[in-house]
């Protein structure tokens, strides 16, 4: 590392910035092929199946005792349902609108993996902070991108130029726009306790002075239910409901491209957890351990930061999981009357009730 | 050798001036659902000028309500309108007249504005915000609470009348 010191600092800048991009895109990229392996076992256990187990890449009858286990758990399966969705026909019907038939699944990608650049998922390694972007709005940020990804499925319903696809899409832009306006104000109570929109300083104040889940579980919970409904999954998935609407927005949609949806699902999925994470559960903290709650030169202890990251994002994931393979379907008007007629004056309360606490008890 | 900021700033500038362009004057497609698209990009560009001048929080809002709420509600309405009149639809001489004298109008108090103020490097230095969300707040309740709370009520009016046009039968 002593090369390190003849660049200059914005050098450095560059350098480590495209390595942290590329090692959180590559991380995501993974997570999401495994999220949908653990999708597949979860619903499998939970309706009393047995999941992917067959897949076995040739070298595996080498192995004895692991390779079978290995195989049995469908450790193998993303990457043959990757080649799979490489190899498939890449089918376009001949009364789409081809242009924003082409760019739908990319606008649906491209928020999803933004997203991610504002969330601290590690305190420091060696002397480098482990976020992408260390943004004094982050958490705006994280809004304004999110809310542009309902531009990938509108345009696919409008794209695809056929009923289902269109009545997914308008489902889904009046379902997200109206779940952001709630997902915004329960935000709202963490950053008047916190007194700042850096997700960094928000970490900070939750080491210091215990969970944010503890303190505002009323935002939480809204957060979560609202994280649901942005995300498009059940109970929520109203979008593509396969019973009413074929598949939703992306029933005109084979090989490459859906998949494409399917990543951006996946990707939101890993965004919210992440970001349930940070705001609500401490971020790389752990309570009552003093050493995993203040940022440290030692890499070790750096890397022990960011595995405690992952493990609570993973506990995340499986709880979006869990809840898709137990809960039926919400019908639309229920919908829309949670969302505007129980949240939003919730949210509303709980940001007047937080003020009025910090400004006559904290001073 | 131009700095690094002034080609970022010329680049989303011409590209500010390029979607706004197409979207209203786009030679290779009428249609609306297009030019929506094409506001919405102007309107990430616009952010990008405010990161440069360095309005984080504007730029972050900015995307967040118009090319995140307004504008998927203006897409909205486009898709369940029944655009095939509209498509046909071509510029008349006299609404042409009166636009490009709106145009002329907003330009010379823009300019006039401009002139007035004469804005120094050293005056806008001191003006900086940074983005930071505290000084905004105080700036805004402080110095021009009267304005954003006369803006506010005229939104809320905006909204009652809204709400009392989609009710079909008044009583």
């Amino acid at each position: 590392m002593e090369f390190l010191q003849y660049l200059s600092p914005a050098t450095q800048f560059v350098l480590f910035s495209a390595l942290k991009i590329f090692a959180v895109f590559g991380v995501v990229m993974t997570a999401v092929a495994y999220a949908v392996l653990v999708e597949r076992k979860v619903s499998a256990w939970i309706q009393n199946r047995v999941g992917p187990n067959r897949t076995a890449p040739f070298f595996i009858n080498y192995l004895p005792v692991i390779g079978p286990f290995l195989v049995r758990l469908g450790i193998f399966q993303p990457m043959a349902d990757g080649l799979k969705f490489l190899l498939k026909e890449d089918f376009t019907p001949n009364y789409v609108r081809k242009v924003y038939f082409w760019i739908a699944p990319a606008i649906t990608v491209i928020p999803a993996l933004m997203t991610v650049a504002v969330i601290p998922f590690g305190s420091t390694l060696g002397t480098e902070k482990m976020v992408i972007a260390d943004l004094n709005v982050g958490i705006l940020y994280t809004f304004g991108i999110v809310s542009l990804g309902v531009y990938g499925i509108v345009l696919a319903g409008y794209g695809s130029n056929s009923k289902y696809p269109f009545l997914g899409s308008i489902r889904s832009s009046a379902q997200m726009i109206s779940y952001e306006i709630a997902m915004g104000m329960s935000v709202i109570p963490i950053f008047l306790l916190a007194g700042s929109l850096n997700l960094g300083d928000i970490i900070r104040y939750q080491a210091e002075h215990g969970w944010m889940i503890l303190k505002q579980p009323v935002a939480f919970v809204i957060f979560l239910i609202a994280a649901f409904a942005e995300t498009n999954r059940l109970p929520f998935d109203l979008p593509e409901s396969e019973s009413e609407l074929v598949g939703g927005y992306h029933t005109e949609y084979s090989s490459m491209k859906f998949a494409l949806f399917f990543l951006g699902e996946y990707a939101n999925m890993i965004a919210s957890s992440a970001m349930m994470v940070t705001l609500f559960c401490g971020g790389w903290t752990l309570p009552f351990v003093t050493a995993l709650s203040t940022p440290s030169s030692s890499i070790l202890i750096g890397l022990l930061h960011i595995g405690v990251f992952f493990a609570k994002m993973a506990l995340f994931m499986i709880l979006f999981i869990w809840v898709r393979w137990m809960l039926p379907r919400f019908r639309y008007d229920q919908l829309m009357d949670i969302g505007w007629r129980r949240f939003i004056p919730a949210a509303l309360i709980n940001i007047v009730v937080t003020a009025l606490v910090v400004a006559f008890l904290h001073d | 050798m131009p700095q690094f900021t002034d080609i970022l700033f010329f680049g989303l500038a011409g590209l500010v001036l390029l979607f706004g362009l197409l979207t209203v004057a786009n030679p290779f497609s009428r249609n609306p659902v297009t030019s929506a698209m094409f506001l919405v990009l102007t309107i990430v560009s616009l952010a990008g000028l405010y990161v440069l001048l360095h309005a984080f929080f504007l730029a972050a809002i900015q995307v967040l309500v118009y090319a995140g709420a307004v504008m998927v509600l203006f897409l909205f309405v486009i898709m369940l309108l029944d655009l095939k009149e509209e498509e046909h639809r071509r510029l008349k001489s006299g609404i042409l007249a009166v636009g490009s004298l709106a145009v002329v109008a907003f330009v010379g108090i823009l300019l006039t504005t401009l002139l007035k103020a004469k804005p120094t490097a050293s005056a806008v230095a001191g003006r900086l915000v940074e983005g930071d969300t505290v000084k905004l707040g105080t700036l805004l309740f402080e110095n021009w609470l009267l304005p954003f709370e006369i803006l506010s009520v005229l939104l809320l009016v905006a909204m009652v009348g809204v709400i009392l046009l989609t009710k079909k039968d008044l009583k």
